[in-house]
């Protein structure tokens, strides 16, 4: 199990998901993902994204202007 | 114990292509979402970009649906791939700089390479006969088919009994009894379907699934293109395109206004690869620059620059002028009145 950042910053949505999306396919199950994102409409996309292909969200929240994202990848 | 019959499902986030994938789930196949971004698709962005926007909750619709449904969502980014197809579509434009025919046949292909490279068994897409005039007609859906690639593995569940039998029905993975005779312009009975289903608050949007079908945005894109004597684009410049009042006082450049704090915001973050100007003697907004300036075009733009801003009726008003790179100056221009200013320089 490893853990792993993205730099999903400056990105408007839905690019952070997309680059989610492709960085969770090379992990394997167990491996935990930070996303780091500035467009707010990160905090549902990435979430829904996460909660409809089966992974774990184990946080999700927005501070003044960046949502910070935590996924353990499940298979 | 035989084997589970798969299809891809293209999402677009409207209400066609929910129903259609329910229809085909119902009789037992596992279906997958996809949706292509072109990076012209009216999700997300500009919501995130203007202000005003914020007080509706924001969603992604095609992330929305296959949560709806139930089902896995492959978000394709098709940006690069989809720049021949804006650029030479082989059928031409609709009412705007909407290549659908081209379009679709182009995303059909997609999901095309997907399943082949998936095992999966067919496509499924939301299409109906005769609802728009253009790449939904009776005549244009087979060409769809076969341009694509696709041929009968594509299958069209709201309008399937208006076309010839798919392999999907051949093969007897759906019944074709099961599937719709939709047709034409009414939206009924996909709002009786989706009642009877209970699917509310789906998104209906007005124009189409992307901003080339918007007149504004068109004539702002076959303006960029004009002006640079091509059709390449960039991402920036068609999130650009997105924002802003453009007005263009010559064919080497052209100045973006932000309209509102949220653009304010969101040009921000161009600032470090275009020329902006700002007034520091009033409040004022944002612009952005594109283009080759030369210095009296720059002063020209920070006259216009300050029309826009508090002091538009002062005798003077101070700008500070950024360039990337080689910091900044500061002018001191007599605002341009709004009667000088030619309709023709609104893009
Ligand atoms: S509206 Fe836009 S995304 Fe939809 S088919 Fe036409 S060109 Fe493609």
């Amino acid at each position: 199990m490893a853990h792993f950042e993205l730099d999903a910053t400056g990105l408007l949505c839905p690019m952070p998901v997309i680059r989610t999306q492709d960085l969770v396919e090379d992990l394997s199950c167990g491996d935990t993902l930070e996303v780091l994102c500035t467009d707010p409409g990160a905090l549902n996309d990435v979430s829904a994204w996460c909660r409809i292909n089966g992974h774990k969200l184990i946080d999700a929240k927005q501070d003044e202007d960046r949502v910070i994202i935590k996924i353990q990848v499940m298979r | 114990m035989s084997r589970q019959i798969k299809a891809v499902s293209l999402i677009s986030g409207g209400l066609d292509s929910l129903l259609a994938t329910r229809v085909v789930m119902d009789q037992g196949v596992h279906v997958e979402g996809i949706n292509f971004f072109t990076g012209f698709c009216v999700e997300g962005h500009t919501h995130a970009i203007r202000k005003k926007d914020r007080a509706k909750p924001k969603r992604n619709n095609a992330l929305w649906v296959a949560e709806q449904l139930g089902i896995k969502l492959h978000i394709i980014d098709v940006i690069e791939d989809y720049k021949d197809v804006l650029i030479n579509p082989k059928h031409g434009y609709g009412a705007n700089m909407n290549p659908c025919h081209d379009c679709k046949t182009f995303m059909v292909s997609k999901a095309l390479e997907w399943i082949e490279r998936n095992e999966f068994d067919f496509i499924i897409t939301g299409e109906v006969v005769g609802q728009r005039p253009m790449s939904q007609r009776k005549d244009t859906m087979p060409v769809i088919a076969r341009e694509s690639g696709a041929g009968e593995r594509l299958l069209r569940p709201l309008c399937a009994q208006h076309l010839p039998e798919t392999l999907p029905e051949q093969m007897g993975w759906v019944m074709r009894e099961q599937l719709h005779d939709f047709h034409g312009r009414s939206r009924k009975p996909q709002m009786a379907l989706a009642q009877q289903y209970g699917f509310e608050d789906y998104a209906q949007p007005a124009g189409g699934c992307c901003f080339l079908t918007d007149e504004n945005y068109s004539k702002k894109l076959v303006d960029l293109w004009d002006a640079r004597g091509n059709r390449e684009y960039e991402m920036d410049d068609i999130m650009l395109l997105k924002v802003g009042r453009h007005i263009r006082p010559s064919r080497n450049f052209k100045l973006i206004v932000a309209r509102e704090e949220g653009e304010v915001n969101f040009m921000q973050g161009y600032r470090n690869r275009f020329i902006s100007i700002k007034t520091t003697s009033h409040s004022g907004p944002l612009v952005l620059v594109d283009g080759q300036p030369n210095e009296q075009d720059l002063q020209l733009a920070a006259r216009i620059t300050a029309r826009y801003s508090k002091g538009k009726l002062a005798d003077e008003v101070e700008l500070e002028v950024c360039r990337p790179d080689q910091g900044s100056m500061q002018v001191k221009v007599k605002p341009m009145p709004a009667a000088e200013m030619p309709e023709a320089w609104y893009v």
